[in-house]
């Protein structure tokens, strides 16, 4: 074996106090492999007594390489890494790829198509806050919760399954639309969905929200300010949870956002409480949008008809020489995009989701980078955490609602 | 508690509660477009417009993008914070050139601001050999772990930093992997009965130590 170097304490010395080097305060690691900190996340705790006095997040574990791998596929194929990110906002992924794409190519996506998008990554965010608020509640040590998400949550897989064939890495989301229509049946298990869920978030509402230990463990603990939120680059309801009603969909709308009704819930408590209101407001928030999407969800085909970006139906491929022409371009060489960078933020569950793809005008992306909102949350959780106890530091965490996957990409 | 915002966004924290902007002496901002702001920079930083001068006139998919030197991005990155109150620092990354070496790099920030609403993006680019520049770490904090992982992947530094470790990758790895003369996979996988043998005849990318 070559020789495999250490971190010594001495290259950290700039990150622990004085004290720890006397050893008056303790060093203790946290991870990778914690059930609490939601997949493979290692900190190095700086401890007095049962205070965090400071908190070195140490992330990577989970680093694919999927920048460098995407800039070797074409634009095409390069879209199934997407859904590997960020596990549970698959569709949000696709979507953010799509449209980056989309802008670069100046690509028009039909209404359907459209409408679609929006049930689906409405769909994914109930999902995704589901997991959030079942592992959440666990941590803090409410376990029926955590039971009772996952069988929501299943309902909202098996409609993504009726889509796309896929429970979680769905790349149903295509440039230029959807891979294909949506089944008969996914209107009324939609629909089904929607008559059912109301009455579920008001039972997770009683299991918690007034739960005198729940709220113990929540209220006044990982307090930050608007103003030290937007400095350390927090979004999404993590930042609503402090009081700054800022949401992508309704600042830079996208997919017809504009076109539907709903409210942006905030909390001013900027507290682990706070971030709670927040996500549970904004599943009912999501409801509203996936019933008007269904209710005024147009007719028409779901795929741009730009047959440079987007393959010809499958039924054209026995009638016209050029659908066959074009068939084997898109799925030999791929498309090309024109010059230049465009960078696309969108709402994903956990917050600004934004895509920087550049292009050097040849079928395979020449740089993406994909600014998650995991990787820039991580970096707050020592201001979060200072101050508190360990046992509170596991509830901080999950209300920040990190996904490793997000993060380390 | 929780108080529920009609659908339109209102900042609660613009212009009228000063703590809340940037800097507490900071001028009021203009209303101006990105684009008259990037008018106002492109002077006063020795910018550039970006991918080509027509975008002085129609930004490229409406993005506004300035390209400027290295010696003016904390300058220039001081000034939209506080005199145009782009309080967010929504992204930073870089991208290789190679084989181009002059610039190889450009260094690219997206700036957002939360009271108006605007998006504006600096590129800096960065030529063989010193890839180093100015850290913005005390104007935006966040960009504390994006510039982390700019050194990473691309082995840029950023002076000024407090902290410029690897991020992602193990710390003792060698070279940047998003460096586009880095190879990507074909590797043999190594494990502990053949690590020497394969570490003996693995590619090693001509880098100079990270």
């Amino acid at each position: 074996m070559t020789t495999q170097t250490e971190v010594t304490l001495n290259e950290l010395k700039h990150l622990v106090s004085e004290r720890a080097l006397e050893g008056e305060t303790v060093l203790l690691n946290m991870g990778p492999q914690h059930p609490s900190t939601h997949g493979v996340l290692r900190l190095l705790l700086e401890l007095e007594g049962e205070t965090v006095i400071n908190c070195m997040p140490d992330i990577g574990f989970l680093h694919t390489g999927i920048e460098k791998n995407m800039e070797a596929k074409t634009y095409e194929k390069a879209e199934v890494m997407t859904d590997r990110m960020d596990y549970l906002n698959t569709v949000g992924n696709n979507l953010v790829y799509c449209l980056a794409i989309e802008k670069l190519a100046e690509l028009d996506v039909p209404p359907r198509a459209q409408a679609i998008r929006v049930v689906l990554t409405e769909l994914q965010r109930i999902a995704s806050h589901l997991v959030w608020l079942g592992t959440h509640a666990l941590d803090l040590a409410a376990m029926s919760t955590f039971l009772y998400c996952f069988r929501e949550r299943e309902m909202i897989l098996d409609i993504l399954e009726m889509c796309s064939g896929q429970r979680m890495m769905t790349t149903y989301i295509r440039p230029g639309g959807l891979w294909r229509d949506t089944p008969p049946e996914f209107e009324d298990a939609v629909r089904q969905f929607l008559r059912i869920f109301p009455a579920r978030i008001a039972q997770y509402e009683a299991l918690l929200t007034k739960n005198p230990i729940f709220l113990d463990r929540t209220r006044n603990i990982g307090v930050i300010s608007a103003q030290d939120a937007i400095r350390w680059g927090m979004s999404g309801p993590s930042l609503r949870g402090s009081g700054v009603p800022f949401d992508l969909r309704k600042a830079n709308p996208y997919s017809g956002y504009d076109q539907y009704e709903f409210d942006i819930p905030t909390a001013t408590s900027g507290d682990i409480y706070g971030r709670y209101l927040v996500r549970m407001e904004e599943m009912r928030q999501s409801l509203r949008i996936i019933q008007q999407a269904m209710d005024r969800m147009p007719y028409g085909p779901v795929r741009s008809n730009n047959r440079k970006y987007v393959p010809p139906p499958r039924s054209e491929l026995s009638t016209s020489m050029e659908a066959v022409i074009h068939h084997f371009k898109l799925w030999t060489e791929g498309f090309s995009l024109p010059k230049g960078a465009v960078y696309v933020p969108v709402e994903s569950p956990r917050g600004e989701l934004g895509c920087y793809l550049e292009s050097d005008g040849s079928p395979k992306p020449h740089r993406v980078h994909f600014r998650t909102p995991s990787f820039v949350h991580l970096q707050v959780l020592p201001v979060l955490s200072r101050g508190h106890l360990v046992a509170d530091l596991v509830g901080i965490i999950g209300s920040v609602d990190i996904v490793l996957g997000d993060a380390d990409r | 508690m929780q108080s529920t915002m009609p659908g339109e966004i209102t900042p609660t924290f613009d212009a009228q509660n000063e703590t809340s902007l940037a800097g507490a002496q900071a001028e009021k901002p203009q209303r101006l477009t990105s684009l008259e702001i990037a008018h106002v920079l492109q002077p006063r930083f020795q910018g550039e417009w970006w991918p080509s001068p027509e975008a002085a006139e129609k930004p490229f998919r409406g993005e506004v993008v300035l390209l400027i030197p290295a010696e003016h991005i904390v300058s220039a990155a001081q000034a939209l914070r506080d005199e145009f109150g782009f309080d967010y620092l929504s992204n930073l990354t870089a991208s290789d050139y190679w084989p181009q070496l002059q610039p190889r790099f450009h260094v690219v920030y997206q700036f957002y601001s939360m009271s108006y609403n605007q998006r504006i993006s600096l590129r800096v680019p960065l030529s063989d050999p010193d890839y180093e520049l100015a850290s913005i770490e005390s104007i935006y904090p966040v960009a504390n772990w994006h510039e982390r992982e700019v050194f990473d992947m691309f082995g840029i530094r950023f002076n000024g930093h407090s902290d410029l470790r690897r991020i992602l990758m193990p710390h003792d790895w060698v070279g940047h992997p998003l460096r586009k003369d880095y190879p990507l996979g074909y590797e043999e996988p190594q494990f502990t009965f053949n690590f020497d043998d394969i570490q003996v005849r693995k590619h090693k990318p001509g880098y100079e130590e990270a």
